[in-house]
């Protein structure tokens, strides 16, 4: 029976005790060691978040550096092409004033030829006249015995003519 | 993984102790045995007086003389309060003396003419003295824990510190956060008390010598506080749901208004919840001391050798159970705890009509 009767001093000692321990843990242990263990998740939280963002930045910077490469591989491309255009451009356009000159040229030279070739019937028709004239004068000079002569002379003469404006 | 192995470890070193503490018990005991054989071995007394309370710690029998740790004895008779040192009750101190048969055999008495009186009786016993030690254990250790924490909050923790944190959070984070929901903070300092003053007195209680040994949470008058301390606690929460349930909970009104059946049936079980929180604690701690006692006293009782090749290895058996379940109660009485107090919560309340 006396198992089951709660003797009055170990009641008295056990609420003494308990409560001592209870209010000295409850004040220094207790909350010292969950909130340090709450404040070291919530650091360890804090720390894997900021890894996280620092992981995604980081894969962000190198998305961004790749692009701006391939921008700048882009644009030097494209440079390159238009140099090159312009150069084909120039080099077509050069040639094609080549031409143009060349073609201006030879026009100019095909018309002094021709002008040359004018003046010089020119002076060989003015020396045909004066020759002709010179001719006539010299017949004018002769003294013809015949009118047969003279004519003989002048068809002479008009054949000799002929056949310089043939040629 | 290191845990575990530390724990393997310390199980493996307990069970070594354990069986060579049996050894030596037995040793002892067969020496005393043959020493005085006219006096016949009486197991009943040898579990009782153990599992019951004395006025000083006995350490062990040596031919015949005990040898033991006096304790104060702290009493207030006829004459106002007189303390003094328990060695003096063997041949009385004053007017005090232990009882030996009769309504208070075992305790303090004061001779009052032929009367025995039962004095005022606030003694250090040697229960009392196990709980002012296992007191000084856990506020050694989790002062000494709390002040690791202090010194470096972030820091991976380690020795001590890594072997209490585990158990911490589990009362903490498992126990009394799911069990008493948003609350939880008011009352943990209290769960996590009661849980490890009722395990280091369960392991302190199973250890045969010494520091340890006393039969404490196995004492009606400890468990009596702790569901005591659990029933203050679920009850003077002054939460108007708490106590509508009681007096007018939901149900048809037949089984509320000419006869407060429901309202009988609550009350009722506001005492029974902490009333069988006392008795599962003490009863499972007795047993386990009982089943013990009784194991290794029959070897003495019955006095054959070959009754103790069937009692040892079964007393072993039973001592790692008890391992187990000095766990398992310390975890059941903070759990229980816990959802006694959780359900006199409001949030519980809203969440359960929802």
């Amino acid at each position: 029976m006396s198992l089951i009767t709660p003797d009055l001093g170990l009641l008295f000692w056990m609420l003494v005790i308990f409560v001592t321990v209870f209010a000295i843990l409850a004040k220094f242990a207790w909350p010292v060691i969950t909130g340090m263990i709450e404040e070291r998740n919530k650091y360890i939280e804090d720390s894997i978040q900021s890894a996280k963002e620092a992981n995604q930045q980081l894969s962000n910077l190198k998305l961004e550096a790749e692009k701006m490469q391939k921008e700048a591989n882009n644009e030097k491309m494209s440079i390159v092409r238009e140099a090159q255009t312009v150069k084909e451009k120039i080099i077509s356009e050069a040639k094609k004033e080549a031409e143009v000159e060349a073609a201006k040229l030879i026009e100019n030279a095909k018309a002094s030829i021709e002008q040359e070739k004018l003046n010089a019937l020119k002076d060989i028709r003015k020396e045909v006249i004066e020759m002709s004239l010179e001719i006539s004068a010299k017949l004018l000079q002769k003294q013809l015995a015949s009118n047969a002569d003279q004519e003989a002379f002048i068809n002479q003469e008009l054949d000799k003519y002929n056949a310089i404006k043939k040629q | 993984m290191r845990l575990t192995q530390r724990v393997k470890n310390n199980l493996i070193a307990w069970c070594l102790t354990l069986v060579f503490a049996f050894m030596s018990f037995q040793a002892n005991a067969s020496g005393h045995e043959s020493g005085s054989e006219e006096k016949k071995f009486n197991l009943s007394e040898l579990v009782f007086g153990h599992i019951g309370d004395e006025y000083s710690w006995h350490l062990w029998t040596y031919e015949g003389k005990h040898v033991a740790i006096p304790l104060l004895c702290i009493v207030k008779g006829q004459e106002g309060w007189d303390v003094f040192s328990s060695s003096h009750l063997h041949e009385g101190y004053k007017n005090y003396t232990v009882s030996e048969a009769g309504k208070y055999k075992g305790k303090i008495v004061e001779k009052v003419g032929n009367e025995e009186v039962r004095p005022l009786d606030i003694s250090i016993t040697k229960n009392v003295a196990s709980l002012l030690f296992t007191a000084a254990l856990m506020l050694i250790i989790f002062l000494t824990v709390a002040k690791s924490y202090k010194k470096d909050p972030i820091a991976a923790p380690k020795g001590l510190q890594a072997f209490m944190e585990p158990l911490i959070l589990a009362i903490d984070e498992d126990i009394a956060k799911p069990c008493i929901g948003k609350n939880y903070k008011r009352y943990s300092p209290y769960i996590l008390t009661a849980f490890f003053f009722i395990l280091f007195s369960n392991y302190l209680g199973i250890i045969p010598f010494f520091p340890g040994g006393a039969n404490v949470t196995g004492n009606i008058a400890v468990t009596f506080v702790l569901a005591f301390i659990t029933f203050l606690m679920t009850n003077f929460t002054l939460n108007k749901h708490y106590w509508k349930d009681i007096f007018w909970p939901d149900v048809p009104l037949i089984l509320k208004f000419p006869l407060p059946i429901m309202q009988f049936i609550e009350v009722l079980g506001m005492f029974t919840k902490p009333i069988a929180l006392m008795f599962r604690l003490f009863a499972n701690m007795v047993s386990g001391h009982m089943m013990q006692l009784i194991l290794i006293g029959l070897i003495f009782a019955i006095g054959s050798v070959s009754v103790a090749c069937g009692s040892i290895p079964l007393a072993i058996f039973m001592d790692l159970l008890e391992v187990l379940v000095c766990f398992i109660q310390a975890y059941v009485f903070a759990m229980l705890s816990s959802i006694f107090i959780g359900l006199a919560q409001p949030e519980e309340e809203e969440a359960h009509n929802k």
